[in-house]
């Protein structure tokens, strides 16, 4: 059935995929360009990186991210795989649907309109209760929110395939549910549990919208001092910036897929070595 | 009493089996309900709000005075601001055709996409998938500067039309229209081919076969067979690029010119250029309110596929 992929096909895909990397490798390659002039190629140098280490502005946004990436995929991983946990365990549960869709609404919702909202929440929460000021923490509360989601959704989708019958058996054998889980089933989604781990981590690191609205005066995230450059139009050390943060965000999106695809397989091999 | 109970022993361990999936089910239950859902709640409260020069800048809706009489006062200027002045009106309407247009072109190209995808050997699969989804997690802030470096009148794409001799005046892209559609198309291409490729995957190819065993020819069969099975994933997809699009404020802002004034840009004004917060409470409201078809279309297609 995999036997014909038609010229025609292999041509659109071979385009889409052109579309989707070839912006992504000129500008690593002008990263590169030893001319301030951004459309001169003058040369291999890597001034723009050594620039860049010299930067206070860059280098203090870049440490705050990578601490709020940190605290935001730990705990949008507890939190995810609590709520994948319920919604597979539990079929029955008041509130089961409410939980759903707040799982999978942050997938859609326009970031502009969660933003707008949680800055209002984190207002009216400041006036009421004096607490959170804006800045690292609401930032941190508004990733968590969002990165559940995606989190839920891949654990989900994993404890969906795991074989509950250890679990079982090993609750036969008298361990408490809880032991249970973390003996055996735990084990299996741990793969899912990783790769999640650095899916939110670049999604916190990523993310521009929802950090403008909520965050105060003085934490300026990474995106967001990219945002206020970017707008003066193309240049070199914002090159240099950007094909870092993609290679980083690529080697967390490589582990990721590499772990889950080693888990997948096996799986795969211990059904096999089981119906034998 | 059953047996069961009799050696379900301490009170305490029978209450913690009852009631114990709480524990699991209530934090991220909370955690969403405080900082997703009620959000929303603040936002429609404020709406009603009035603009006041103090901390936070807007009026209360509900005082209680002295007497312990509970005051209600809705404002509802903000929304017939919104229906008065064109500029709301007129930007939801041309974010709507933006994103509409771009929804059609992403699924024009990612529909052929994740068909070939689905039909390569497992192996090539998971490899091709990387490739897509690769560029699916990185920031569409970096991935729309780094078009911008193609598509400027100095960029790449002009650079080499030029040297080929096929134009002799640079184009310009950069701040009209197209820029705005360019940009959408390639930041939400993965979004359309990840459901398709997920519900193509699962095709029944013997359906197919019995289709042109029947004497279909392999078009007919295309209309007849894949394309209603590959439903729930064509309208995931479009979803997934649909809703998100038409909130795009980052493509607009970057590419787009004074005349791609959508909505998430006219929001985004509001809020950091006149700071008048019930006004942009409003626009946000009224802006969800016709996203809710779309986003229960999208999560009735995506329960479904997930549990299939």
């Amino acid at each position: 059935m995999q036997d014909r992929v038609s010229p025609f096909l292999i041509t659109i895909l071979s385009i889409g995929i052109a579309i989707l990397y070839i912006p992504i490798l000129v500008l690593i390659g002008y990263s590169f360009n030893a001319s301030a002039l951004v459309s001169v190629w003058g040369g291999f140098s890597t001034t723009w990186y050594t620039q860049l280490m010299h930067n206070d502005q860059i280098l203090d946004a870049a440490w705050l991210s990578l601490e709020i990436g940190v605290v935001v995929s730990t705990g949008a991983v507890i939190l995810g795989t609590l709520a994948a946990v319920s919604l597979v365990r539990f079929k029955m549960f008041r509130g089961r649907l409410l939980l759903t869709g707040m799982v999978n609404a942050p997938l859609v919702m326009p970031e502009i309109i969660t933003g707008i909202t949680q800055l209002l929440l984190f207002i009216s929460m400041l006036h009421l209760l004096s607490w959170p000021h804006r800045g690292f923490t609401t930032i941190v509360i508004a990733h968590i929110a969002f990165c559940t989601a995606y989190v839920t959704i891949t654990v989900q989708s994993r404890l969906q395939s795991a074989d509950r019958s250890l679990e079982e058996a090993a609750m036969d054998l008298g361990s408490g549910p809880v032991r249970a889980f973390m003996d055996t089933t735990l084990p299996i989604i741990a793969p899912a549990l990783a790769s999640s781990w650095l899916l939110s981590f670049t999604l916190s690191l990523d993310d521009l919208v929802i950090s403008s609205f909520v965050s105060g005066p003085g934490a300026s995230t990474l995106p967001m001092v990219i945002f206020s450059k970017v707008k003066l139009g193309v240049s070199p050390d914002v090159n240099a910036l950007a094909s870092l943060i993609i290679c980083l965000v690529g080697i967390c999106v490589l582990v990721a897929g590499h772990l889950m695809r080693r888990s997948e397989r096996q799986r795969l091999l211990d059904a096999q070595m089981a119906e034998r | 009493m059953t047996p069961g109970r009799e050696l379900g022993a301490k009170p305490r361990g029978e209450w913690l089996k009852r009631h114990g999936k709480w524990l699991i089910i209530l934090p991220p239950m909370l955690y969403l309900l405080a900082f997703f859902l009620i959000p929303f709640a603040f936002a429609l409260v404020i709406s009603f709000a009035d603009t006041a020069v103090r901390v936070p800048p807007f009026t209360d809706i509900v005082s209680i005075s002295p007497d312990w009489h509970i005051h209600l006062t809705l404002n509802l200027g903000n929304f017939q601001y919104l229906f008065n002045d064109e500029v709301y009106g007129l930007s939801y309407v041309y974010s709507l055709k933006t994103a509409f247009f771009s929804t059609v072109i992403c699924l024009l190209i990612g529909y052929p996409m994740a068909y070939a995808i689905a039909r390569t050997s497992k192996s090539t699969q998971s490899v091709l998938l990387l490739i897509i989804i690769l560029p699916f997690w990185t920031s569409f802030l970096l991935r729309v500067y780094a078009l911008e470096g193609i598509i400027r009148e100095t960029g790449l794409l002009n650079s080499t039309l030029l040297w080929l001799g096929i134009i002799h005046q640079p184009l310009q892209i950069m701040r009209t229209t197209l820029a705005v559609y360019l940009g959408i198309i390639y930041s939400y291409l993965p979004f359309m081919v990840l459901p398709l490729f997920a519900t193509l995957e699962k095709l029944d190819h013997s359906l197919l076969e019995a289709a042109a065993d029947l004497g279909s020819p392999p078009w007919r069969a295309f209309i007849d067979v894949t394309l209603p099975l590959s439903m729930p994933g064509i309208i995931a997809g479009s979803m997934l690029v649909f809703i998100p699009a038409i909130g795009e404020f980052v493509i607009p802002t970057l590419l787009g010119g004074p005349d791609n004034l959508m909505i998430g840009r006219v929001l985004w004004d509001e809020f950091f250029g006149n700071r008048d917060w019930p006004v942009a409470s409003a626009v946000a409201i009224a802006f969800l309110v016709l996203l809710v078809g779309p986003i229960a279309l999208y999560q009735h297609y995506s329960t479904k596929q997930l549990e299939a």
